[in-house]
């Protein structure tokens, strides 16, 4: 296969000598503009969010198994104005609850997601020597660290961090201390990295795809991410609007999302009025829907790759999925408000909202139904990667099903703002999205380090993972279908109703607990195996696409020479070849 | 190793890599305008009384505005026609004067939001000056962003016509594209808060 | 329009440059007629509309001309058409939950 060495561009004669002399330390591996070091950035720092927020929520549950009681050891470390005498504030436990779902949504899913994995994999699954934009890249991932930094700093001012929920809602969030305004700071310095980053994702799958490869010979993790860069794109400004006016309530006495005649504590404040809390729920709602989706699909993508390459058999319907993956993604801005339903509108658009929302759980019924067939006649091969996938797989079917009631807006009524929405949304971005995180992290270690990480322990951080994540969440349904509201302080210990269903916070708890255990062994492997995993060579799995054509790491332009598709992305078990999979790439 | 379309387009395509991404990077400043613009509405409906826009701001002023931003468009388009021309001083010329105009546009601006505040009309004072700053204020902030890449272009960005003369015509276009998106910006604000 | 070796084009530049000073004139003209007609304080339905429309015919000339969208690239387009669907859902959607419902407005 003798083909002219990267593609040469005419018209440029400006030297790049830059990229062959040797870069020192800082230009190689902190300000780097190569996509894989940018990707592992983003990825290290996704998954050391993703702990922290965990920890987070582990100190919550603690407050919400035992409501009152002194943390043993650890509460003395919080401090008098946190957990006076160990014991847990009500404040405190809101600035936990609110940086949980930040932190876990912003900081952590969606940068190992996208920022991660997609940086990582998408120029090298589609045959490019890098992003279209390096320098863009290089300023999306600083963008999301500094907007970390301030969501971490803001623990530390007076009043501590935002308390508001990750949703932020005014008025409340507009009257809350000085963490609130770093809350909005933040999120715009991570807004801006997702929009550059979104840009940067679409011009370089359109316009840096390899020769022969057409948008039907994707991988479908390619879809997943082209699909998603459009939801952070169209999505994200409406908030940092949003956001904008939020700080011009707090900052400059304006009354965007303030109501006249607002009461607090007693006192009318003393503001202009004549704003619209439900303003601020309709530009909020407005990127939160679609982001959820952002949350999914990368995690969709990961999963149909994995299960291609481990049922050596091509995708069942590739195109369905591909269709339905659009679709899905047009749908998702038109949906917003069913997270609305309660706040009065009437019932003609509550009827729209209900028919979008009932409209959209379509597609995502044919993919995870697509990859359920695609398992059906295969050589299934049962390694980590692939038991993480399964395993995605009933739980977001649990986690998909149960948000049908919540769509429909009268059996919304007594679920809105329960425990049992949730049990639905962490189902499927716990053991849904962050299982197919999991999976593809185990599957691209080889890609990234030329190791394979170990499989014993993988198996027991998939077994475990598995068994805690469903004692933590399936009890949950349960709680709040008995009434139990989110965010209380005291996980429903202070209202009669909820008597018969409090010993399950207990339950989830310590399946919280021990499911932070079975991390162990993942971040013992994780680290351990990029210097003593077993070296491998560049295609362990013997997959198709073209990533596995690299070497493994890949060097600095990916390819010695620009690859070309000559096939589909998975073609598996074809009749008459010499193996049992023929590469996209291969000529 | 070179990132290719960054000067020649894609064939399929018939695009640029900068050309699809300054196109996609307006759209998101029209959800972002978009967003304003939809509260504006919000609030404007829910509200028991609305000021008419003239009854509170400056016209003349403001229109006066909208003539040297539109001018300035017509600069900047042409600043980008002298370069395919290979009229370098040319280009120079056009390009400060479209700086040149957007400092005008600030400068009248700073008269505007002095004399409110002057008079005691702040943000805080009615929503209808709340929207006002902030939709006004976020497009001035676009414009001094403009202006800063503009001024790189003329200043020390411009080194890059000696070496790659189309891809330096490439970037003043697509650095074109986001000053007209300012301006069209401008055209829906002005009618919008000072003469409805 | 996209860079090329510039002077194939120049003619066609000069075809150009009399389009942006035509565009220009009547980006003026509708300047001084949106003003003008906003002295005539009209119910403000029919303002709105009216001005919306003087508005939206500024701005095509803008985007068509100087920002040459007129003969721009099919996926430009493609881009833009759904922005400006999901613009007009956003423009739209909350005003109409709004008045459709029992929320009380000050």
């Amino acid at each position: 296969m003798s083909e002219p060495t990267s593609v040469a561009t005419p018209g440029a004669h400006v030297s790049h000598e830059a990229h062959h002399e040797e870069l020192g330390f800082w230009r190689k591996y902190v300000f780097s503009t190569d996509h894989k070091v940018i990707g592992i950035q983003y990825g290290i720092t996704g998954l050391l969010f993703l702990f922290f927020g965990f920890c987070l929520m582990m100190l919550m549950r603690w407050q919400l198994a035992y409501p009152g009681a002194p943390l043993p050891l650890i509460g003395a470390l919080f401090g008098e104005s946190r957990m006076p005498g160990g014991s847990m504030l009500p404040e405190f436990y809101n600035e936990l609850g609110a940086m949980h779902g930040t932190i876990m949504v912003f900081l952590g899913v969606v940068p190992l997601a996208v920022g991660g994995f997609g940086n990582f994999v998408v120029p090298l699954q589609i045959g490019a020597p890098d992003m279209a934009f390096p320098k863009l890249n290089m300023l999306s991932y600083w963008s999301f660290f500094l907007g970390g930094v301030t969501m971490l700093v803001s623990f530390f001012v007076p009043g501590g961090a935002a308390q508001s929920g990750w949703t932020s809602y005014a008025p409340l969030a507009v009257i809350a201390g000085t963490g609130q305004t770093m809350w909005l700071i933040g999120m715009i310095f991570l807004i801006t990295s997702s929009l550059l980053g979104a840009i940067n994702f679409i011009a370089t799958i359109i316009q840096l795809r390899a020769k022969g490869l057409t948008f039907m010979r994707f991988p479908f993790f390619v879809w997943a991410q082209f699909v998603t860069a459009f939801l952070l794109l169209l999505a994200f400004p409406p908030l940092e609007a949003a956001g904008v006016m939020q700080l011009m309530d707090r900052v400059a006495g304006t009354s965007f999302f303030l109501p006249s005649g607002l009461v607090v504590s007693g006192q009318v404040l003393e503001h202009a009025g004549g704003g619209n809390p439900l303003l601020w729920q309709h530009l909020f709602w407005f990127l939160a829907h679609p982001e959820v989706y952002v949350l999914i699909l990368p995690a969709m993508g990961i999963v149909a790759e994995v299960i291609a390459n481990n049922t050596r058999k091509p995708l069942w319907g590739y195109r369905s999925m591909v269709y339905s993956l659009v679709f899905l993604g047009f749908m998702s801005f038109v949906v917003w408000a069913h997270h609305m339903f309660m706040t009065g509108m009437g019932t003609a658009m509550a009827a729209f909202f209900q028919t979008t929302t009932m409209i959209i759980s379509i597609p995502s019924v044919v993919i995870l139904t697509a990859l359920i067939i695609s398992l059906w006649g295969g050589s299934i091969r049962f390694n980590t990667p692939m038991l993480f996938a399964l395993g995605f797989l009933p739980m977001f079917g649990i986690g998909g099903l149960t948000g049908l009631p919540l769509g429909l807006n009268v059996a919304d009524i007594p679920l809105h703002d329960t425990y049992y929405v949730i049990a639905h949304f962490h189902y499927v971005v716990a053991p849904g999205t962050i299982f197919a995180l999991f999976a593809g992290i185990y599957y691209w270690f080889p890609k990234a380090t030329g190791r394979r990480m170990n499989e014993m322990l993988g198996k027991i951080h998939f077994f475990g993972s598995f068994i805690c994540m469903n004692v933590v969440f399936m009890p949950m349904f349960w709680v709040g279908m008995a009434g139990v509201s989110r965010r209380l302080f005291d996980g429903g210990e202070g209202y009669q109703f909820a008597q018969p269903v409090l010993h399950l916070n207990a339950v989830s708890s310590w399946g919280a607990w021990t499911l932070a255990l079975f991390q162990l062994p993942f971040i013992f492997n994780f680290f351990w195996s990029i210097r003593n995993g077993e070296k491998t060579d560049d295609n362990p799995w013997q997959a198709t696409t073209i990533e596995w054509s690299a070497p493994s790491p890949p060097p600095h332009g990916n390819f010695r020479v620009s690859p070309q598709a000559y096939r589909g992305p998975y073609e598996y078990s074809v009749p008459g070849a010499a193996k049992d999979f023929v590469a996209q790439s291969e000529a | 190793m070179e990132i290719p379309y960054t000067v020649e387009v894609r064939r399929d395509t018939g695009l640029t890599n900068g050309k699809i991404g300054i196109w996609l990077f307006l759209a998101s400043e029209v959800m972002l305008f978009g967003a304003l613009f939809a509260s504006y509405i919000l609030i404007r409906t829910g509200a028991p009384t609305w000021p008419r826009g003239d009854s509170i701001l400056n016209v003349p002023l403001a229109t006066f505005n909208t003539i040297v931003l539109i001018t300035s468009s017509v600069t900047m388009v042409m600043a980008w026609a002298s370069l395919m021309r290979n009229r370098f001083s040319t280009f120079r010329l056009y390009m400060g004067a479209t700086i040149l105009l957007g400092g005008v546009f600030l400068v009248v601006k700073y008269f505007e939001y002095s004399h409110k505040f002057h008079d005691h009309l702040f943000p805080s004072t009615n929503n209808f000056l709340a929207i006002y700053f902030t939709l006004t204020g976020l497009h001035m902030l676009h414009v001094m962003g403009g202006m800063a890449v503009n001024a790189y272009f003329l200043g020390p960005g411009s080194k890059l016509w000696k070496t790659n003369p189309e891809w330096f015509t490439n970037r003043v276009e697509h650095s074109g594209l986001f000053w007209h998106f300012v301006d069209l910006v401008w055209i829906f604000l002005f009618p919008t808060l000072y003469l409805l | 329009m996209q860079a090329s070796t510039t002077t194939d084009h120049a003619a066609d530049i000069d075809k150009h440059v009399r389009v942006y000073i035509t565009v220009f004139v009547a980006l003026m003209v509708l300047t001084i007629v949106t003003v003008a007609i906003s002295r005539y304080h009209l119910p403000v339905p029919l303002a709105v509309s009216v001005a919306l429309l003087v508005a939206t015919i500024k701005g095509s000339l803008v985007a068509c001309y100087f920002m040459h969208l007129i003969s721009e690239k099919k996926l430009i387009y493609a881009v833009l058409a759904l922005t400006a669907f999901f613009f007009a859902v956003l423009l739209a959607l909350p005003v109409l939950t709004h008045s459709d419902g029992f929320y009380i407005h000050q």
